[in-house]
């Protein structure tokens, strides 16, 4: 009894420690005031001021455009390359490639970033969207390709081959057999290189240029001055349009598992 | 048809993007410009001898192995709770560990100064409780909570993915054998879910170490941990040679955790397998 009220409390401390900077965040957005003291009243003035706040409007439709190109970008090279190397036979020249594939993995994100930025400098390269949206991509791709490789090793290899021999072109095969059943891969690396875009500074920070910028970087320049409460409202709005997003999925996937169960009795 | 050739474009990505800017970072480290040359010298990883830098190294690595062993000791019962949890209450626990994640960090890091404050929401607690206000912020213990909070999810989901996976008709023979519920903890379940554990504690310490986000937030302008000596060297003081050295050097630390750690996971694998 006494050890029941103890898990209990413990799973209420810990949920308590992840939700509290967040509640806080979501409640501030509602506070008329702009500083971080106390409580002034309800406003919906932060809500308001979100449309005309252009820096903020310009920082979040880079942030979205990035990460809208990056992981649809990361997601066609990362398909193909994960294909190439599902290709290749076992041996030195795979393993290379699977490891240095790894190593944005595991680097430390601020290693990535000041290799990346070191490479721009030799190259010449002006910082800004170019530099960004390339910084993006590579790091976006290997987490594309280590979610691939699984379903392709899960694959049938037999039914490319007897495409083929059906008279399927190489990439006819490709395209009707290998890709759909891979597509599961697919989507999640895909869903995972647009999170990691949208939520990255670090990388970002070090390959932005002038007048370039994201969300997570203009909340950190506001952090010295104190953040404008229009970023709450803003990151109010993104997080409670998810929370909707995965609940219709939720649903959605409830519904069919419901349907699926349905048809099997019939 | 030969697959293995639409690997070939991204190998010359992998080239051009993952290779070449690590060996400059590397060619930068050993060398300096000199009358508009470069020169090779080891001048950089000696500077970083100094005391001063010493010691902010020490600072992180500690922090880190603070945070990695407390995030362990808070998180895995919790991961332990989740597994045992029936699959529909289980998926949500997960999912909420998975939520907090969908708010920008640097926003929720930044959302503790508000709870940490002088006249923050803890503060109030505690001046409630009849004590005199707390100095909670712009110190070690601000950057430790900080990283805590941020890391701990990395922590407690693979343990979580680990224990889940435990055949329980392990810990039903376990128990049918005699074996009270704590020998069933340390002899079944603790020795099965160590790669979880060396999972947790590299997606944890490695963040932990390299990060200066965090500690500039809650640790304030002159806070330095080694992230932040990078962040330095590049983009203030603009010694990109001495910034290279210093990155170098981390990779190093986290090369020989990340060895420390595989070894005593093969270790553990290879010596304590049931049978």
């Amino acid at each position: 009894m006494v050890k029941n009220i103890l898990k209990k409390l413990y799973i209420f401390l810990m949920f308590l420690f992840l939700y509290a900077p967040i509640i806080v965040l979501i409640v501030y957005s509602f506070n008329d005031s702009r500083s971080r003291g106390g409580w002034k009243g309800f406003t919906l003035r932060w809500y308001a001021e979100l449309f005309t706040n252009s820096d903020i409007l310009t920082a979040l439709y880079y942030t979205v455009l990035i990460a809208v190109l990056s992981s649809v970008i990361s997601t066609i090279v990362g398909t193909f390359a994960a294909i190439g190397i599902h290709g290749m036979k076992n041996g030195y020249a795979k393993k290379t490639v699977l490891n240095l594939n790894y190593l944005p993995v595991l680097n430390p994100d601020i290693v990535t970033a000041v290799s990346l930025m070191t490479l721009f400098k030799f190259l010449r390269i002006e910082f800004g969207f170019v530099t960004l949206l390339l910084s993006h991509i590579t790091f976006c791709i290997p987490y594309v390709i280590l979610s691939i490789l699984p379903k392709l090793r899960q694959m049938n290899k037999h039914l490319p081959e007897a495409a083929m021999d059906l008279g399927a072109t190489p990439f006819y095969a490709l395209r009707k057999v290998v890709i759909p059943e891979i597509m599961p891969g697919i989507v999640s690396g895909a869903l995972i290189a647009f999170t990691l875009s949208i939520d990255d500074f670090v990388i970002s920070f070090f390959n932005k240029g002038v007048g370039v910028t994201n969300l997570s970087i203009t909340i950190y320049s506001m952090a010295r001055r104190g953040i404008n409460p229009v970023i709450n409202a803003l990151s109010t709005l993104m997080f409670v349009s998810l929370l909707v997003l995965l609940i219709i999925i939720n649903k959605k996937d409830e519904k069919d598992a419901n349907s699926k169960k349905r048809g099997e009795n019939i | 048809m030969k697959m293995k050739i639409f690997s070939y474009p991204y190998m010359l990505w992998l080239v051009i993007f993952i290779v070449v800017p690590l060996l400059l970072v590397f060619l930068y480290a050993v060398t300096t410009t000199e009358n508009g040359g470069l020169q090779f010298t080891v001048e950089n990883l000696r500077r970083f001898l100094d005391p001063n830098y010493l010691d902010v190294l020490w600072v992180s690595i500690k922090l880190a192995l603070q945070t990695t062993i407390i995030t362990l000791i808070l998180g895995y019962p919790i991961g332990m709770i989740i597994a045992r949890e029936k699959p529909s209450k289980r998926n949500i626990m997960v999912l909420l560990f998975v939520i907090p994640m969908w708010m920008n960090f640097l926003l929720r890091t930044y959302a503790w100064l508000t709870l940490l404050g002088k006249n923050g929401i803890v503060n109030y607690i505690v001046t409630l409780l009849g004590f005199e206000p707390l100095d909670l912020l712009y110190n070690d213990g601000a950057v430790l909570l900080g990283m805590i909070y941020n890391f701990l999810p990395f922590m407690v989901l693979p343990i979580y993915s680990v224990i889940e996976k435990i055949d329980n008709s392990l810990i039903e023979a376990a128990e049918d054998l005699g074996a009270n519920k704590f020998e069933v903890f340390t002899k079944v379940t603790l020795p099965l879910s160590i790669p979880g554990i060396m999972t947790g504690i590299t997606m944890v310490f490695m963040p932990a170490v390299s990060t200066f986000v965090i500690s500039r937030l809650l640790g304030g302008g002159q806070y330095m941990l080694i992230g932040n000596l990078i962040e330095q060297q590049f983009l203030w003081v603009g010694d990109w040679h001495f910034g290279s050295a210093i990155s170098i050097i981390m990779m190093i630390f986290i090369l020989i955790a990340m060895a420390i750690t595989s070894k005593f996971d093969d270790q553990k694998e290879g010596s304590s397998g049931l049978w």
